[in-house]
């Protein structure tokens, strides 16, 4: 009986977690405001969110939904660097001193966490986000393996907007379409199947296009997927110089 | 509750300080190279004033200054030369890392290369 008690028992501890607060109804300014809440190491920021909103205060506002990193709902900014907050450990983080969590920057906060997404979006949707074919289906498309791998990376998306917000370029010029969009873009751009490449790498060969980008890559790295964010981008710059994918 | 009236700053890596270093370095070497040019046309105008403002440069500030100026030129120089492997390499976006580095370790190097000798030129004034 013993025995099995010791296999249940997770490790806790208390952490203090620094929330960024924003309720427009109440301030037109921003504050921090600082929770202890006990976890266990298999907690991630998500868990710690929900600990706060359900034991200590129910106004925290944050999005989220299926909780396990494929929605993209829940992007914040922990410790200064845009993550999932289902997909971060608390353990991983550093528990001796206070987790910040931010909503992520460059869109207009609505409270708390919550960010208007509709630029994000907005962006997306002007790069067609999807398979336009010129000729009548009258069986499935087929594709190589090899034409596949070409985009591979890019199908990944979760459009949760880290790649975007991370960018110390949309920050500043909110026209930028953005990674995302051009992650996006590029999944169509390079599939065999497509034939719209031209307008997209068009519509990207803009003063707010793929040339806005400095190659800083907070994109790559703040990606829950993986994706090469920087790199995507770059091949659709080459893209656009040879005038075809 | 703590109340601090800013956000924190992204804590960016490698990448996106490279990027403001590219940017400060360029924006230095912007107004050096806007003094040159008005210091360098002023011969035409007049090649006694000229040679004043030039006279007046020798002093161990600017001589500071101009190791600044090789420095920050080394810099972009070869940062702009890893941007572009990062463009049209294919696999500059996985080394932009360490290329990185490889583009400080040389800025800093060449610049060490001259420090001793400016140095000397500086102590003459």
């Amino acid at each position: 009986m013993s025995e099995v008690k010791e296999i249940a028992e997770i490790p806790y501890f208390t952490v203090t977690l620094s929330i960024r607060r924003f309720d427009p109804e109440k301030s037109e300014e921003a504050s921090w405001e600082e929770f202890k809440v006990e976890m266990h190491s298999t907690d991630r920021v998500l868990d710690a969110l929900h600990k706060i909103k359900w034991e200590q205060d129910g106004s925290l506002t944050f999005r989220r939904s299926c909780a396990h990193g494929v929605c993209g709902s829940d992007a914040v900014r922990i410790n200064g660097r845009n993550r999932l907050a289902c997909k971060t450990l608390i353990k991983d983080l550093d528990i001796n001193s206070t987790i910040t969590v931010e909503p992520i920057k460059g869109l207009p906060v609505e409270k708390d966490l919550v960010v208007d997404m509709n630029p994000f979006y907005q962006a997306y949707k002007d790069i067609n986000p999807f398979l336009v074919a010129n000729d009548k289906p009258e069986k499935e498309r087929l594709q190589s393996p090899e034409d596949r791998a070409r985009f591979d990376d890019t199908t990944k998306c979760i459009l949760c907007a880290a790649c975007t917000t991370s960018c110390p370029v949309f920050w500043t010029d909110g026209q930028y379409f953005g990674p995302a969009a051009i992650v996006n873009a590029h999944r169509f751009i390079f599939d065999s199947r497509d034939d719209q490449a031209d307008l997209r790498l068009d519509i990207l060969n803009d003063r707010e296009g793929v040339w806005r980008c400095r190659t800083t890559f907070n994109c790559t790295e703040a990606c829950p997927r993986g994706i090469e964010v920087t790199k995507a981008i770059a091949e659709v710059k080459q893209a656009i110089l040879r005038g075809k994918p | 509750m703590s109340v601090v009236p800013a956000g924190t700053l992204y804590r960016g890596k490698v990448g996106m300080w490279s990027w403001v270093l590219h940017r400060v370095s360029g924006v230095a070497i912007f107004f050096f190279l806007l003094v040159h040019v008005l210091d360098t046309a002023l011969v035409r105008v007049s090649p006694e004033a000229y040679d004043i403002v030039i006279q007046s440069y020798k002093t161990p500030i600017i001589g500071l200054a101009e190791l600044g100026l090789v420095g920050a030129i080394l810099f972009h120089g070869l940062n702009g030369v890893r941007i572009i492997l990062v463009d049209f390499w294919s696999k500059g976006t996985r080394y932009q890392n360490a290329m990185f580095w490889i583009v400080l370790v040389l800025a800093v190097g060449i610049t060490a290369y001259f420090t001793p000798g400016h140095l000397e030129r500086i102590l003459e004034f």
